[in-house]
C-alpha cells in the first residue's frame, strides 16, 4: 500500500467503526427493553392496583386495616368489604417466623463453612445448599402438603394447614439463600481480625462470637432481610399449605392466607375491571412494593455497616 | 464454665446444624425419589394426563415445559447477552447507569407471582395473546432476564482488561472484541449461569398459572406445523407445564391418585433440575479446560 | 527526592529534513480526570529506528506511549490534547479513523495478553476480522511472524493448542507476532520484558533488533542497560515531561541535563 492509499483509508469510516456503531445500538436496545419491562411492570400493576382507591373509592386505611375480605358483597353501610389485614398479617407472620427460625441455622452453617471446616464446607455443604436452592417451589409445596401438614396436624392438632406449616416450608426454602449470603458476609471479614484475636489467646468460638460475627453483623442482617423478601413473595408453596382461609389468623395452626395465596387463588375467578378484581391488583401492588422496601432496607443496612 | 468448654460446645452445635441441613436435603431428595420413582414409568412420562380418573401421565406437560423452556431461552439469551455486554462494556459511569442497575436488581427481586400477573395483564389481556405458550414464554423471559443479565455482566467483568486492550490494539472495535474475545473467554461462566437459569425456569409455576394457563388443548402429535391449531408447537395454544400440573392437582384434588402423580411428577422435575445442575458444573469446567488448555478449575 | 528544573530541557529536533520521520507529537497533554499526567511532550521518531522511553516509574512513559495509538480513549475520563502526526495526518483528531490507525500503529503490553484461543487463532483472528480469508496467506503469516518473533521452532507442532499454556516469555513473543501480523508501520512496546527472565529478555531483544529492519519501534523500558543495548534514540521522562531526547549514545555518555545524568548514573532521587 502506498502513502496515499493509507491516508485515504485512515480518513474513511472503517469497517470496525461501523461494527462498533452496530454493537452499541444492539446492546443499547437490549438494555432498553429490560428497562421498559421494569417500567411497565410498575406502570401496569400500579394503574390497576390504584384503581381500587381512585375509581372504586375504597379508603386506603380501611383497605389496610379491614379484616373482612369479601369484595363481591357490600357491608351494612354499603361499603365494599375489602379488608386486606388477614392476608397482610398472614404474609408477615410466615415471613418473620421463617426468618427467625432460619437465621440461627444459617449463621451456624455459615460459621461452620467459613471458620470450622472450610474443606467440608466447600466439598459438602456448598453443593448441598446449591441443590436446595434448585428445588422448585411446587416441590416444596408438595412435600409441605404431604409431610409438614400431617406432621403439624398430629403434633399440634387442627387441620395441619396454617401459618405454622407455611413457616416450616418457607424456613427450608430461604435457608440456603440466607446461608450463602451469610457465608459471603463472613468471608469478607479480614483474616487479620481473626489472627489478632487468636493471637491474644481467645478460643476459636470467642473469636467467632466476639470478632467475626460482630464485624459482619450488617452483612448477616442483609442476608436475613433478603431471605425475608424471598419468603414474602413466595406464592405456590405457601398457598398449598396455609389453608387459604381469609380470616384474621387467631393461632398458628388454623387456616390462614397470604397476599400471594389469595392472588393465585383469586385472579382467575374475577372479572377484569370489577371491584373484586381491582382489589386483587391492589394486593399485587402491595407485593410489588414490599421488595422495594426490603431493598431499601438492605441498602440502608449496608450503608450503616460501611460507616462503622 | 471455661472458655475452652464453650468452644467445644459451640463446635458441637455447629456440626449439628450442618448435619441437620445435609439431613434436610437428603430427606427431601429421598422422599421425592422414593415416593415418586416407583410411579414413574415410560407410560407415565409419555401418556396424556387424565382429568378425573387415576392412571394419567404427564407426557403433554413434560413437552410443554420443555417447549416453554426452549422458547424462553431463545428470547432471553440474546437479550441478556446484549444487556450484559452493555452494562459491562459500554455503560458510562453516571447516575443513569446506576439507576439502570437498580432497576434490574429490583426486577430480580420481584416475586414471580407478580411477574406472572404482569404477564397476564400485558401479554394475555392487553396484547391479546391469551393463555398461551407465547405469553408464558414472555413471562418466563421477564422472570429470567435480570439474573441472566447479571450473570453475563459478572462473567464479562471477570475477564481481565488486558484481553480487551489486546483486541483494541489490533484495530478491532470494542463490539467485535467483546463478541469474539471476551465472550468466548467468559463462556464457562455464562453457560453455567444459563443452565442454572434453565433449571429455575423449568421449575417455575407461579409465573405461568395466568400466562401459559392451567390446561392444554388436545394435541395432534402428528402435525408439527406451528401454524396448525392443534400442533404441539402452536405458540398460541395454552399449555400446562409439569410444575403447574403439580400445583394444580394438589390444590384441586380431583383425580384420585393426585399424591402418586404429584410425587412422580416431582421426582421427574427434581431429577431434571439436578441434571441441569450437574450439567452446569460439567459443561462449565469442560469449556474452561478447552479454552485454556488447563485441566482443573479452582 | 531531588527536584529538577523541568524547564531545563534538551529535545533534539529530528524533524530537520535529514531523515524520515515515522511519527511525531506536538505538545501532547494527557489528563486522567483532573490530574494531568503529561504536560506537553513534543518528540519526533525516526523511521526504522528503535526509540527508548526511560524514566522513573510514574513519570508518564506509559501514558505517553498509549496516547500514540489512542489507547487511552478507552479509559473513561481521559483527555488527550495536542497533535500526533502520522503520514501527514493528525491521528489525535476525529477525522482519522481510530481502528484503521491502530492497524498501522500496533502495540505490545507489559503483561503478555494472548487471547484464550489457539496459538494459530491468536495470530490470524484479527486478520480474519479485517477481511483476510485466504488460508494460504494466513498459514504463511503465522509461520513468518512466529519466526520473526523467535517462537516458531518451539510451537510449530502445537499451533492449535491453547495459547494460555505458553510460558511468560513465549506468550510475550506470541503477542509480538500477533502485532506484526497486522503489518504495522510502527510498533509500540510498553516494558515488554518486565515480566520475563533474563534469557527470554535476551531473545526478545534480539527479536527487536531484527524487527527494526522493517518497523519503527518505540519501547518503554526502565531497564537502562536494555535501552543502551537496543535503542538508537532515548527520551528521558520526568514527572510528565520529556526532559531530554537525543541519540542513545549521547544520553548515556554525555547527557546535557542534570536530571538525565543522575538518572542514567543511578544517582536519581
Ligand atoms: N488509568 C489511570 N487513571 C488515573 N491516573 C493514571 C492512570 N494511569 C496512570 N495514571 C497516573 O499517571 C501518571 C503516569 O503514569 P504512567 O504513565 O503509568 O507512568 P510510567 O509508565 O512512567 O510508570 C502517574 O501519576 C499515574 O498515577
Ligand atoms: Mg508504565
Amino acid at each position: 500500500m502506498n502513502n496515499d492509499e493509507i491516508r485515504a483509508n485512515l480518513l474513511k469510516r472503517s469497517r470496525a467503526s461501523r461494527n462498533e456503531r452496530f454493537g452499541k445500538l444492539i446492546s443499547g436496545a437490549c438494555i432498553t427493553i429490560i428497562i421498559a419491562v421494569v417500567v411497565s411492570i410498575f406502570y401496569f400493576v400500579a394503574s390497576k392496583g390504584l384503581a381500587t382507591f381512585f375509581e372504586d373509592k375504597v379508603n386506603l386505611w380501611k383497605f389496610l386495616t379491614g379484616t373482612i375480605w369479601n369484595p363481591s358483597a357490600k357491608d351494612a353501610q354499603g361499603n365494599p368489604q375489602v379488608g386486606a389485614l388477614p392476608m397482610i398479617v398472614g404474609s408477615f407472620s410466615v415471613t418473620f417466623l421463617a426468618a427467625i427460625i432460619a437465621t440461627p441455622f444459617a449463621i451456624g452453617a455459615a460459621v461452620f463453612m467459613t471458620e470450622i471446616s472450610p474443606r467440608l464446607g466447600k466439598k459438602v455443604l456448598q453443593p448441598v445448599i446449591e441443590l436446595l436452592v434448585g428445588i422448585p417451589s411446587v416441590v416444596y409445596g408438595f412435600i409441605g402438603l404431604s409431610v409438614v401438614v400431617p406432621f403439624v396436624r398430629h403434633t399440634f392438632g387442627g387441620s395441619g394447614f396454617g401459618i405454622l406449616s407455611g413457616t416450616f416450608v418457607l424456613f427450608v426454602m430461604i435457608l440456603p439463600t440466607v446461608t450463602s449470603m451469610t457465608v459471603d458476609a463472613l468471608k469478607s471479614v479480614p483474616r487479620a481480625y481473626r489472627e489478632a484475636s487468636l493471637a491474644l489467646g481467645a478460643t476459636r468460638w470467642q473469636t467467632i462470637y466476639k470478632v467475626v460475627l460482630r464485624a459482619s453483623t450488617s452483612g448477616i442482617i442483609t442476608a436475613v432481610v433478603f431471605g425475608m423478601s424471598r419468603a414474602f413473595g413466595e406464592a405456590l408453596a405457601v398457598q398449598m399449605v396455609i389453608g387459604n382461609a381469609m380470616l384474621l389468623p387467631q393461632n398458628l395452626i388454623s387456616p390462614a392466607s397470604t397476599l400471594t395465596s389469595v392472588l393465585t387463588m383469586g385472579m382467575g375467578n374475577s372479572v377484569m375491571g370489577s371491584l373484586s378484581n381491582n382489589a386483587l391488583w391492589s394486593l399485587a401492588l402491595l407485593l410489588l412494593i414490599m421488595p422495594l422496601i426490603f431493598n431499601i432496607l438492605i441498602r440502608w443496612i449496608g450503608k450503616k455497616g460501611a460507616m462503622r | 464454665m471455661t472458655p475452652r468448654k464453650w468452644d467445644k460446645i459451640a463446635t458441637f452445635v455447629l456440626y449439628m446444624i450442618s448435619i441437620f441441613i445435609i439431613f434436610v436435603l437428603a430427606f427431601l431428595l429421598l422422599y421425592i425419589l422414593i415416593s415418586g420413582l416407583p410411579n414413574v414409568s415410560w407410560h407415565f412420562i409419555t401418556s396424556k394426563s387424565s382429568s378425573f380418573q387415576a392412571g394419567g401421565g404427564i407426557g403433554v406437560q413434560l413437552f410443554n415445559s420443555v417447549y416453554l423452556l426452549v422458547l424462553a431461552m431463545i428470547i432471553s439469551v440474546p437479550l441478556s447477552l446484549g444487556a450484559g455486554i452493555w452494562l459491562s462494556e459500554y455503560a458510562p459511569k453516571n447516575w443513569i447507569t446506576s439507576l439502570i442497575r437498580n432497576a434490574i436488581e429490583i426486577l430480580s427481586s420481584l416475586p414471580s407471582v407478580v411477574v406472572g400477573l404482569f404477564g397476564f395483564l400485558v401479554f394475555s389481556i392487553n396484547m391479546k395473546f391469551g393463555f398461551s405458550i407465547l405469553s408464558g414464554a414472555l413471562a418466563l423471559t421477564v422472570f429470567n432476564l435480570p439474573l441472566l443479565t447479571r450473570k453475563v455482566e459478572d462473567s464479562l467483568q471477570a475477564i481481565h482488561y488486558t484481553q480487551r486492550e489486546a483486541g483494541y490494539a489490533l484495530g478491532l472495535s470494542r463490539w467485535e472484541t467483546v463478541i469474539h474475545v471476551v465472550v468466548p473467554a467468559a463462556l464457562p461462566g455464562i453457560i453455567t449461569g444459563m443452565i442454572l437459569g434453565m433449571g429455575r425456569i423449568f421449575g417455575e409455576a407461579a409465573a405461568l398459572i395466568y400466562t401459559a394457563g392451567q390446561s392444554s388443548p388436545s394435541l395432534d402429535f402428528s402435525n408439527w406445523n406451528p401454524l396448525y391449531i392443534a400442533s404441539p408447537l402452536n405458540p398460541m395454544r395454552s399449555a400446562e407445564t409439569l410444575a403447574v400440573h403439580i400445583w394444580k392437582i394438589n390444590s384441586e384434588g380431583i383425580i384420585p391418585d393426585a399424591t402418586q402423580v404429584s410425587a412422580a411428577s416431582s421426582a421427574v422435575l427434581v431429577l431434571f433440575v439436578l441434571l441441569l445442575n450437574f450439567l452446569a458444573r460439567y459443561v462449565g469446567n469442560r469449556l474452561y479446560a478447552r479454552l485454556t488448555g488447563v485441566k482443573e478449575r479452582n | 527526592m531531588k527536584t529538577y528544573d523541568s524547564e531545563d530541557r534538551y529535545i533534539k529536533d529530528l524533524d530537520d529534513g535529514k531523515r524520515e520521520i515515522a511519527l511525531s507529537t506536538d505538545d501532547i497533554h494527557v489528563s486522567y480526570g483532573t490530574h494531568e499526567a503529561i504536560h506537553g511532550v513534543s518528540l519526533a521518531f525516526e523511521r526504522f529506528k528503535i526509540t527508548a522511553l526511560i524514566g522513573a516509574s510514574g513519570s508518564g512513559k506509559s501514558t505517553y506511549l498509549r496516547s500514540l495509538n489512542r489507547m487511552n480513549d478507552n479509559i473513561a475520563g481521559t483527555k488527550v490534547t495536542g497533535k500526533i502526526m502520522y503520514r501527514g495526518l493528525d491521528v489525535n483528531s476525529n477525522e482519522v479513523d481510530v481502528y484503521e490507525m491502530r492497524k498501522h500503529i500496533g502495540m505490545v503490553f507489559q503483561q503478555p495478553n494472548p487471547f484464550a484461543k489457539s496459538i494459530y487463532d491468536n495470530i490470524t483472528f484479527a486478520l480474519q476480522r479485517h477481511g483476510e480469508k485466504r488460508k494460504d496467506v494466513l498459514d504463511e503469516t503465522v509461520e513468518t511472524t512466529l519466526k520473526q518473533a523467535g517462537l516458531w521452532e518451539q510451537v510449530k507442532d502445537d499451533l492449535h493448542q491453547s495459547a494460555l499454556a505458553l510460558s511468560g516469555g513465549q506468550a510475550q513473543r506470541l503477542c509480538i507476532a500477533r502485532a506484526i501480523a497486522m503489518k504495522p508501520d510502527i510498533l509500540l512496546l510498553d516494558e515488554p520484558a518486565a515480566v520475563l527472565d533474563p534469557i527470554s529478555t535476551a531473545t526478545l531483544e534480539e527479536t527487536l533488533m531484527e524487527l527494526k529492519e522493517r518497523y519503527t519501534i518505540i519501547i518503554v523500558t526502565h531497564n537502562m542497560q536494555q535501552a543502551g543495548r537496543i535503542s538508537d534514540y532515548t527520551a528521558f521522562f520526568h514527572l510528565g515531561n520529556a526532559l531530554e531526547y537525543d541519540e542513545t549514545r549521547k544520553i548515556f555518555t554525555r547527557p546535557k541535563i542534570q536530571a538525565t545524568e543522575d538518572y542514567v548514573s543511578g544517582h536519581f532521587g
